[in-house]
């Protein structure tokens, strides 16, 4: 069956064991989670998690459905039409060209964003798919360690 | 305002939800609350032998009365014993709340004495559930709890508040109404919708009504009897909603699936429409997906959304609470639909039942179950309330017993729960007394909570029990008879206590019996003299559940016949 990959927004109560209630419902049911970012939306009671996941149509109809039937749910969003970033965070030893890692970052929106004794971080901020060829790129410079985020989406 | 303790708060919050009994079990950290039911008699608390049927005896409640049922359980053992409870009632979308004692709130997490994570195993097995951290949430919380387990798609909801909380004093203010802007269930049906979907069946050639559990959930029953008399559609009945229809409708086919008529499931098969009202297209019903009902379309009503498409494609998918969607549905049907359209439809349908009627070989020399079952409907339908537990004898009730009203038949669906059917009883005797209280069981099912006959005996709640003991968990030999060639692994249980003796002990009343003879005294006497009985009847050991579908085959192939000799 075709498998479609899907950005849903879930705006929540923010309430003791909500995430759990959430990440549960995904467990219980065997559905698939790719990305989840969640942060308290400034000024409310409420926090907003963004899920990436995949599967066929109607496995995404489903989610969708039992996501709203759970009580702390306000909305969910499913996106269409939207800017996707995701973040990665990486340490690269001093002894790289570090003015060529510095060009790579930049081209991704990016920068370096810490220099310590045996390393740099660098930061950027990008569509996930143009992140992992940031990554695959980092690669020629042996990064020691990359941190990767989930996406964050917002409607166009 | 009012200053008052946690604990009183909980008994405080039974006596504003109009509460009258409450089915429970005390513990360390619950000890509390158990005090103030001490102090104050607001409510009857009946304390059974094991929390697992402390909450199937206020299911059972809720089943029979339509309200909501309640039970208390304490921290840890108390509380994972009330988990199958949950699960039970969960599946089959019955109004629970369920109290549990945790320990303090200082000592969460740190493996304390009968500490687990309660919200956390409870969570998918509840409709919601909570973890209380301060005395000022609680008022707000109890009644979310109980609007929310009778209010849209019922379920339990489980509490779960720490000795601290329930000793803390706080300001007592318990809403009288309650709001909640993330949860609006769907009661009113979409207008369009419901219009399409009656213009489909005035179309239809070949419509069957596909009779679910929310027609009883929802109290339709009655629009659904108005319903299928004025469209003269015939009708099938899943386990769940067995009694919509009374068993002599000239409409109504059977029950449908596994254990389902010949006609109700050749019906479900050829079908070119079914009007789904309240069902949720178990595998139980539907067999194989993908041959199931492969010529209808499909009309689809239930107030879950996440119900509707879950498992096969609907083509007229209504939101709603059933009752609201029928009085809308019913006068247009009335107007648009012409029974006689169906007629040749009936003629067929009429033939198959007559061609594969339900049927068993009776005899003189063994009690047949099915016997037993069609004798106590013969002395007592439409007076008593029918439990069952679970396995050959629940489906041979469902089967032959004549069904006269909704909620005449309380038994565990979806769950399908051994031990469910004894306190789910008592559960029922304590709610409509004036009925008589029959559990047909299995003598592997009675054993699993028969240690509440102290509990029907204390309070003076006369369940009887007819134990249909053919010395087997016979729908696993069953099974293995058709699919296992006969390798009976662990499934013989002639080893067994003496059924008499047994409730005797508790201060019942048991009976053996081995004939129609003596199973008409035994039961007319545990009637007349209104006890807590056991009824021990010596059934054929090699008597099998048919028609049956196998599990993953398409309903219209069904076994009709299979003689077994052991």
């Amino acid at each position: 069956m075709h498998k479609e990959r899907r950005v849903i927004s879930v705006i929540v109560k923010n309430e003791h064991g909500v995430l759990s209630r959430i990440s549960g419902l995904f467990a219980g049911r065997g559905y698939n989670i790719e990305t989840l970012t969640v942060a308290p939306i400034p000024n409310s009671s409420l926090s907003r998690l963004t899920i990436v996941t995949s599967g066929s149509h109607r496995v995404i109809e489903q989610i969708i459905k039992q996501l709203n039937k759970l009580i702390p749910v306000l909305k969910v969003i499913e996106h269409e039409e939207l800017i996707e970033k995701e973040m990665v965070l990486a340490k690269v030893p001093l002894e790289e060209r570090l003015s060529d890692v510095e060009a790579l970052c930049r081209a991704y929106n990016g920068s370096i964003v810490n220099v310590g004794k045996d390393g740099i971080i660098v930061m950027i901020a990008d569509e996930p798919t143009r992140v992992a060829h940031f990554i695959y790129a980092l690669k020629n410079f042996n990064p020691k360690e990359i941190i990767r985020s989930g996406v964050v989406a917002i409607e166009r | 305002m009012q200053q008052i303790s946690g604990a009183q708060m909980v008994v405080e919050a039974m006596r504003k939800e109009g509460v009258e009994v409450v089915f429970g079990y005390p513990g360390g950290a619950i000890m509390n609350v158990y005090d103030e039911i001490y102090k104050h008699k607001y409510f009857q608390h009946i304390l059974t032998r094991h929390e697992q049927a402390a909450v199937h005896a206020a299911d059972g409640y809720a089943r029979a009365t339509g309200k909501t049922g309640v039970a208390f359980v304490t921290s840890g053992p108390g509380f994972t014993n009330a988990v199958t409870g949950l699960a039970t009632a969960y599946t089959d979308s019955i109004p629970l709340v369920v109290i549990s004692g945790q320990v303090p709130i200082s000592m969460i997490g740190t493996d304390a004495f009968q500490e687990i994570d309660a919200v956390g195993i409870s969570r998918p097995c509840t409709k919601h559930n909570f973890l209380v951290k301060d005395a000022k949430e609680l008022p707000f919380i109890l009644k979310e709890a109980f609007y929310l387990a009778k209010s849209g798609r019922p379920g339990p909801i489980h509490v779960d508040i720490p000795k601290d909380v329930t000793a803390q004093i706080a300001p007592f203010d318990y809403p009288d109404e309650i709001r909640l802007e993330t949860y609006k269930p769907t009661y009113k049906g979409n207008p369009r919708q419901i219009k399409k979907a009656v213009a489909a069946i005035a179309e239809a050639k070949k419509p069957v009504f596909y009779l679910g559990g929310g027609i009883i959930r929802s109290g339709a029953a009655e629009l659904v009897r108005e319903f299928v008399a004025a469209a003269k559609i015939p009708a099938v009945e899943t386990l769940m909603a067995r009694g919509t229809l009374r068993y002599d409708d000239p409409m109504l086919l059977g029950m449908v699936g596994m254990h389902g008529t010949y006609a109700a499931n050749m019906a479900m098969s050829e079908a070119d429409l079914l009007i789904a009202l309240g069902p949720r297209f178990d595998d139980r019903v539907t067999g194989k997906l993908s041959e199931f009902a492969k010529y209808a379309k499909i009309i689809h009503v239930d107030i879950d959304p996440s119900s509707i498409g879950k498992l096969v494609h609907v083509d007229y998918p209504i939101v709603g609470d059933l009752k609201k969607v029928l009085e809308e549905m019913v006068p247009l049907a009335k107007e648009q639909i012409n029974p006689d359209r169906y007629e040749s439809w009936r003629e067929i349908l009429k033939r198959y039942g007559e061609l594969h009627p339900l049927k068993y070989e009776d005899s003189d020399k063994v009690l047949k179950p099915e016997w037993v079952i069609q004798r106590v409907g013969e002395k007592l339908k439409g007076k008593a309330r029918i439990s069952t537990d679970v396995g050959q004898h629940q489906m041979w009730t469902a089967q032959y017993y004549p069904f006269t009203r909704p909620n005449e038949l309380i038994t565990s669906g979806g769950l399908g729960t051994m031990g469910f059917g004894f306190p789910a009883a008592i559960g029922v005797k304590r709610g409509v007394q004036e009925e008589i209280s029959i559990n047909f069981t299995g003598d592997g099912s009675i054993l699993m909570n028969i240690q509440e006959l102290m509990t029907a005996v204390e309070y003076r709640l006369p369940v009887i029990n007819i134990i249909l003991n053919n010395n087997y968990l016979g729908m696993v030999r069953q099974w293995q008879t058709f699919f296992y060639e006969k390798r009976y692994a662990e499934t013989d249980l002639s080893m067994q206590p003496d059924f008499v003796k047994l409730a005797e002990s508790f201060g019942g009343i048991g009976y053996r019996v081995k004939t129609k003879e003596e199973f008409d005294e035994a039961l007319d006497d545990a009637i007349s003299k209104g006890v807590v009985a056991l009824i021990d009847v010596v059934i054929d050991r090699y008597e099998n559940v048919l028609p049956m579908v196998p599990a993953g085959g398409s309903l219209y192939n069904m076994m009709l016949e299979y003689k077994d000799e052991g």
